[in-house]
């Protein structure tokens, strides 16, 4: 048979479609970027003071632990799951966090670091063997666990508050020292998107959460351990809400079992404003942290502006539904290129 | 004696009450191509399925090289060696077609980090194997069936499989694109790989098999040597009776045009596209798969739109890019992608097959139950849908099965002019015949047919007139008397003028 036999090697193609395809990546990615800058600019123009060092390092400082969420949402969106408990994880860390120091003032910091870590970690760990071995969906799962780990936080605190006052001042110095004018917190949140970034991009199981979140019935074909990679999916969830629980102690120094309450939507919200389709398979870290800046700065910049506070939630919905209808324009145009091209010759 | 490569013995599987497989055996032999067939429902994928490891056998035993072999789950099979190009392709839509054929396999470099580069070389080989240009990097969404079959096709090249299963990997390609599919096939064969390939083309199966194995309604019927059968011997043992004739195609009276389209353009698909349709004719539209031929029923259709022309049904013209309005005055499609387009796999066999009628079939908008049953049941019986009953919800029958039920959805409208793509495609002999009976007698009943085919058989055999579409424009129109496979494939393959 000759058709195999005589095939001959094609220069390197440079291909339309991936040319296609990463302008895509850009127009999703970029496009976050450039509203963003846009509204600083804008809010600059208005009030020159928004662009004062300060002012940089507080829309930084209120990003950070939106944005170390976002990342955990975003990974477990890309599954085609969601995690609705985080909030309620934060809470759990948050306060454990106060508590270890109420207990034991001279404990380290990293020793700390690494139970809040570990305690969003079995947090994630209950969802996902839920999800995961149950096949239940996730939206009911943590909807439930959302309520049950508030649960036990409220249970735990009894209406106790922790203040300030209780946490060693170098602990409390971590929320707001700056290393060259950039907040510690956000360096955190910085690494973690890196890292998680990374991981998701140049590894085979990060890969296999996409392909998992694109079709999981092709992926259980596939051989793709599909649970394994949905549990762990929810425990990274878990964990960074954990980090994020201790990093919000450390920011507000005064906790009680409400940390975090209601965060869960504002997250979801900065994961699809950043570009991450709700359904799974695609988007990335990168675009959900921006997602968080902007919703963070939006915060901040509409009082700015002078706009009525009521006003505010108006706009931060309208982002979300400029977002999605984004999103589905760029897909009906891609899909009727990508059909009207034969792609191979 | 050696032992076979793989072999299956007395293997059953039932899902609830229905018996998918009972006591079925199968052996395969490295350097072999083995043919499986067998009428929708038969279980040919089921089969498929406990050879990749999705489906555990209730009974019975599978074995490599006379070793014992259990299949916990797909990536057992994948470790066994055993490759399964599955019946509708099963790709990542957000991924990259690199991703797609590597994933989980990437190549990796240092830190367990995925080598990229490495990644798009070794794809680019095996397209090149197979003799086309891919687009490496766009992603699988939008593919078109053929060529996600080819990414498929890739994807089983790229496991060096020891057994590689095929389950009607041809029915959606077309003549240059089967050819190469069984190059594909051959070298493997070559290369000591056992090959189970499951076809309802005869032709194919003839040219390209050892052996062939026979199952009806979950039953071994038979395994011989390619020499010993014939296609009638086939097809009686497949069907378990007679089949009068695969092309029942009746004359009809021709009458008055009932769908004229006049200058159809869509800019980089299709251009000045005209004919006409008359009540009483089939008429096939035949092409190579990409010629743009679903392309233009769907601007028809009204699904797409178009830039220019029109498209006039029974002198009126059409408004564009409406399919309700082409529904109004009697247009219907039966889409060629059955599970994406033409049913809700979720909803029951009933409630598919009368949904294009729901207003019809209800009472101050609410829908009857009864009358939307009765009308189902009647459907199903004139189609000879295999449903355990007709609530269950579609994605339950075989893919056979669905087709019948995409067909029995817009026939029951009582169409005047029926649009149909590719509608015996991954459909058996017997319903096959069933299928060609129903558009033959729909003709003579005074329906205008537009019959989509990529099967040159079928398009000799049913069509009254037989149009030609190469690279987006109609290069032929051939009457029934004149045509034969010769001027079909001159045309398609864009070598003639035509016969304009």
């Amino acid at each position: 048979m000759t058709a195999v036999d005589t095939a001959t090697a094609p220069a390197a193609r440079t291909s339309a479609g991936s040319r296609l395809a990463s302008r895509v990546f850009l127009i999703r990615e970029l496009g976050i970027l450039l509203a963003l800058l846009l509204l600083i600019a804008g809010t600059a123009l208005a009030n020159s003071r928004f662009l004062s060092a300060q002012s940089i390092k507080d829309l930084l400082l209120g990003s950070t632990i939106l944005a170390i969420l976002a990342v955990g949402q975003a990974i477990v969106v890309i599954t085609r799951n969601v995690d609705l408990s985080i909030g309620s994880v934060l809470g759990l860390s948050a306060f454990a966090t106060g508590s270890l120091f109420l207990a034991s003032p001279g404990l380290a910091i990293p020793v700390v670091l690494v139970v809040g870590l570990a305690l969003g970690a079995v947090c994630g760990a209950v969802n996902g063997a839920l999800i995961a071995a149950a096949r239940a969906p996730a939206l009911v799962v943590t909807l439930g666990t959302l309520y049950v780990f508030r649960g036990i936080g409220y249970s735990w605190a009894t209406g106790r508050q922790i203040n300030a006052a209780d946490m060693p001042v170098g602990f409390l110095r971590l929320g707001t020292e700056t290393v060259l004018g950039i907040p510690v917190l956000t360096l955190f949140a910085g690494v973690v998107v890196v890292l998680a970034g990374y991981y998701l991009r140049s590894y085979r199981s990060g890969r296999e959460l996409y392909a998992i979140g694109s079709d999981p019935a092709a992926a259980r074909l596939s051989g793709i351990p599909v649970g394994k990679r949905v549990f762990a999916a929810f425990v990274a969830s878990g964990t960074l809400a954990g980090l994020a629980g201790v990093l919000y102690a450390a920011r507000f120094g005064t906790l009680d079992a409400n940390a975090g309450l209601g965060a869960e939507l504002n997250v979801v919200a900065a994961v699809v404003v950043g570009g991450v389709a709700i359904f799974g398979g695609s988007g990335s870290v990168y675009g959900a942290a921006v997602g968080a800046v902007l919703l963070t700065t939006i915060g901040s910049a509409l009082p700015v502006l002078g706009v009525d506070p009521f006003w505010q939630r108006a706009a931060v919905g309208a982002l979300i539904l400029a977002a999605i209808g984004l999103d589905r324009a760029l897909a009906l145009r891609i899909g009727r290129r990508l059909r009207g091209r034969s792609s191979h010759g | 004696m050696t032992p076979p490569l793989l072999a299956m013995t007395g293997v059953s599987k039932s899902f609830g009450a229905v018996a998918a497989l009972r006591d079925v055996q199968l052996e395969l032999l490295g350097g072999e191509v083995h043919g499986l067939v067998g009428e929708n429902g038969a279980g040919k994928s089921t089969l498929v399925k406990i050879l990749a490891g999705v489906y555990p056998p209730d009974a019975g035993t599978l074995s490599l090289d006379g070793e014992p072999l259990t299949l916990a789950d797909p990536a057992a099979a994948l470790a066994a060696g055993i490759a399964v190009i599955y019946q509708e392709p099963t790709l990542f839509p957000d991924l990259s077609v690199a991703e797609n054929i590597f994933i989980g396999r990437q190549p990796l470099r240092s830190l367990r980090r995925i080598d990229a580069a490495a990644m798009r070389s070794s794809a680019a080989r095996l397209f090149d194997r197979l003799g086309v240009h891919m687009d490496l990097d766009r992603p699988a969404r939008g593919l078109s069936i053929a060529d996600q079959q080819l990414v498929e096709i890739a994807k089983a090249l790229s496991f060096d499989a020891r057994v590689l299963v095929m389950d009607e990997p041809t029915a959606a390609l077309s003549g240059v694109e089967v050819e190469r599919l069984a190059g594909v096939v051959r070298s493997m064969r070559d290369a000591g790989a056992a090959v189970l390939f499951i076809s309802h083309r005869f032709d194919e199966i003839f040219a390209l098999c050892q052996r062939i194995t026979v199952l009806r309604d979950g039953r071994w019927i038979s395994s011989d040597p390619v020499g010993a059968l014939t296609v009638d011997l086939l097809v009686r043992r497949m069907v378990g009776r007679e089949v009068s004739s695969m092309y029942p195609k009746e004359a009809s009276t021709v009458r008055e045009a009932r769908l004229e389209v006049r200058g159809l353009r869509r800019q980089g698909v299709f251009s000045d596209v005209s004919f006409t349709i008359r009540s009483g004719e089939i008429v096939a539209l035949a092409g190579l798969v990409g010629a743009g031929r679903s392309e233009v029923v769907r601007a028809i259709f009204g699904i797409d739109g178009y830039d220019a022309g029109e498209v006039l049904v029974d002198g009126k013209r059409l408004p564009r890019g409406s399919a309700a309005a082409a529904i109004s005055v009697g247009l219907a499609l039966v889409p060629e992608d059955r599970r994406q387009q033409g049913l809700v796999m979720e909803l029951s066999v009933e409630r598919n097959a009368t949904l294009p009628r729901r207003w019809s079939l209800s009472r101050l908008g609410l829908l009857l139950w009864g009358a939307e049953r009765r009308s189902a049941r009647d459907w199903a019986n004139r189609l000879q849908v295999k449903a355990a009953r007709l609530s269950d919800p579609v994605w339950m029958l075989s893919g056979g099965n669905q087709q019948k039920v995409v067909l029995a959805k817009w026939l029951s409208t009582e169409p005047q002019v029926l649009i149909v793509d590719e509608p015996t495609r991954g459909i058996d002999v017997g319903t096959k015949a069933e299928v060609h009976r129903l558009l033959s007698r729909l003709a003579t009943d005074g329906v205008a047919v537009l019959m989509i085919s990529s099967e040159l058989p079928e398009v000799l055999g049913m069509a009254d007139r037989i149009l030609v579409m190469h690279e987006g424009r109609l290069v032929a129109d051939i009457a029934r008397s004149r045509a034969d496979e010769e001027s079909v494939m001159l045309a398609a393959t864009g070598q003639s003028g035509g016969a304009r």
